[in-house]
């Protein structure tokens, strides 16, 4: 498993002989190996490609998705500027990157220092920390929103415990409705960063921890200048992960409160949903969409340098 | 080598740091479960009881018949046909196509290889959303709009890049002797992919089988895209219908969401292994 890990890849390295196979694999590539990589690319210019240039040619336009679209500049652009929606979306989206982000990358690397022991019982509990990864989003959500409910479990656990003033319609309280729904989007992601770690810190040399034990470093400093460094690789792919993960964030809000009440849980991607879909304004709504690939294109492009790195 | 009293002090630290680990760890696991035991105990509980004694409560009946109830009056049977309608072809298709491709990419001498691996990979990168209005307006031109063949080519298009990705770096480190000696033996491309490299690529192939398996099952931003009718919407979408149709019937509606996740924790307890080797292989994702 770990040795399949681009992490695990580096400080195993495969022989390659990148020139004996140069000289000894085929001079022209067949016809049908042409086909190969062909077929699939056409289906993602068809699918991805084209809609994505047309993305970006729609954010120029204003259109109504039934008469013809009219270009407009960037009127779109200078619109957003004075959309109080858009700014309430824009500041909810980084909210939601630093803390769904931050605290999945935190709280997964903490769980997968407490389960990297292998010990008797440790595969139940990372199963179980794991389950909710398999779940759709929409489940997900449903299953917080009755626990949310006024009559819901978290209320009546308030009450028991004599916490009653603090009873809430939680996702209909504009104070705390991103926060809510940010809660189970963590339940669900918190298991997969943790595998993301578990793999890495199984790749880390045992012998680093010797020699540290040897020159008298404690717990705490092992974590500090063993593991930590040993984990930079790892680090780099879950902030990956994250950032898009958190820009594409969609369907636990849209289950949960379709971005409400209010526009208080409103992320970017919500936003430019409805604006497309519900209010038909699809040149805005390609606008928005526009600003989303434009936060995310900073990490696509450090990621396809590092990709591109690794590829040979 | 040491005195039958610090051994022994030591064996009990031990035993107490064992026991410590336990109690965290399982009270953790049991924070975890908590949720999907709630989902559980609430889908087998009647409306009238959770109607008198809130959700929260300790069940007091006991019935399928919300099941029945999600099941056939609420539509989830044939969301769930659906579901399966486009999850599995699009499982295979896209594993296929992106095999081929990345046998291409990474066993032959191809112009442009590096460049065309990364296109593929940047395809996939792209926050969807850029994507949705033309690929709905795409599928009217294409006269498929609001079918599943529509969701079908968008996952697949969507989704091949990634796999590309995956699975060229896992062909490149198959040693070059193996395909030089089938090439000896006479053996032409075609016959180099299916008997030589598909077979050695197996693990890879499984773990992101389980993996697409789930992602695409659970998928709701592209089925709510180039879907309109009810009847045709996958389960996700249908378990969001459901919520509006049974609205506070919480019975229901966790027999809905129980029945949604079932797939995927099935394919999970099955393939677990591979499921968690798929989630490093992409771990670049």
């Amino acid at each position: 498993m770990a040795v399949l890990t681009t992490d695990a890849r580096r400080t195993t390295p495969v022989p390659t002989p990148p020139r004996g196979r140069r000289a000894g694999g085929p001079r022209r590539t067949p016809p049908l190996v042409l086909a190969f990589v062909l077929v699939p690319l056409l289906a993602e210019a068809v699918w991805v490609f084209w809609p994505a240039l047309q993305g970006f040619y729609l954010a120029l336009t204003s259109w109504d998705g039934v008469s013809a679209p009219r270009f407009v500049g960037l009127a779109n652009f200078r619109e957003m500027a004075h959309d109080d929606v858009f700014r309430t979306a824009a500041v909810d989206t980084v909210l939601w990157l630093v803390l769904f982000g931050g605290l999945s990358a935190l709280l997964g690397l903490a769980t997968a220092l407490l389960l990297q022991q292998e010990r008797r019982g440790v595969g139940f509990y990372r199963a179980a920390l794991f389950l909710p990864v398999v779940f759709s989003l929409v489940a997900t959500a449903l299953v917080w929103q009755a626990i949310y409910q006024p009559d819901g479990v978290l209320n009546q656990l308030l009450q028991s415990v004599g916490l009653g003033s603090l009873r809430h319609a939680w996702l209909a309280d504009q104070d705390t409705a991103l926060y809510a729904v940010i809660v189970p989007a963590l339940w669900r992601q918190i298991g997969y960063v943790m595998v993301l770690y578990l793999a890495g810190l199984k790749g880390i040399d045992p012998a680093l921890y010797e020699a540290a034990k040897v020159d008298g470093a404690g717990r705490w400093q092992a974590f500090r200048h063993v593991t930590l460094p040993q984990l930079r690789s790892v680090n780099a792919v879950v902030l990956s992960v994250i950032v898009i993960d958190s820009l594409r964030s969609f369907d636990v809000v849209w289950s949960l409160t379709r971005g409400g009440p209010y526009h208080s849980s409103e992320l970017l991607s919500t936003y430019m949903y409805s604006t497309a879909f519900q209010s038909l304004r699809l040149g805005y709504g390609s606008a928005l969409a526009v600003v989303i690939f434009v936060l995310a294109f900073g990490v696509i492009a450090s990621y396809l340098v590092r990709a591109f790195r690794e590829a040979d | 080598m040491t005195t039958p009293q610090t051994s022994d002090a030591a064996l009990r630290r031990r035993r107490l740091s064992t026991a410590g680990f336990h109690a965290g760890a399982g009270a953790l696991s049991l924070l975890w479960l908590l949720p999907i035991v709630l989902v559980l105990v609430t889908s087998l509980r009647s409306f009238d009881d959770i109607a008198a004694h809130g959700l929260g409560s300790w069940p007091r009946s006991f019935t399928l018949g919300n099941f029945r109830q999600a099941w056939v009056d609420g539509g989830q049977q044939r969301a769930l046909v659906n579901s399966l309608l486009v999850t599995v072809p699009c499982v295979v298709v896209t594993l296929a196509l992106a095999a081929m491709a990345a046998f291409g990419l990474s066993r032959y001498e191809m112009p442009f290889r590096r460049t065309l691996l990364l296109l593929m990979l940047g395809g996939n990168l792209l926050p969807p959303q850029i994507l949705l209005i033309p690929v709905s307006k795409l599928s009217e031109i294409l006269g498929v709009y609001d079918t599943l063949p529509a969701l079908i080519g968008v996952q697949i298009g969507f989704g091949v890049g990634f796999y590309v990705f995956v699975l060229h770096g896992f062909m490149r480190s198959i040693p070059v002797e193996i395909q030089q000696a089938a090439v000896v033996d006479g053996a032409g491309p075609w016959q180099i992919f299916w008997r030589i490299i598909l077979p050695l690529t197996r693990p890879a192939l499984a773990a992101l089988s389980a993996l697409s398996f789930t992602w695409i099952f659970n998928d709701l931003l592209w089925a709510i895209t180039v879907l309109r009718t009810d009847t045709r919407m996958p389960i996700t979408a249908a378990l969001i219908g459901l919520q509006g149709q049974y609205v506070s019937m919480w019975n229901v509606i966790a027999a809905g969401s129980v029945i949604a996740a079932a797939p995927t924790v099935a394919v999970f307890l099955r393939f677990q292994r591979h499921f968690v080797a798929g989630l490093n292989l992409g771990a670049v994702k």
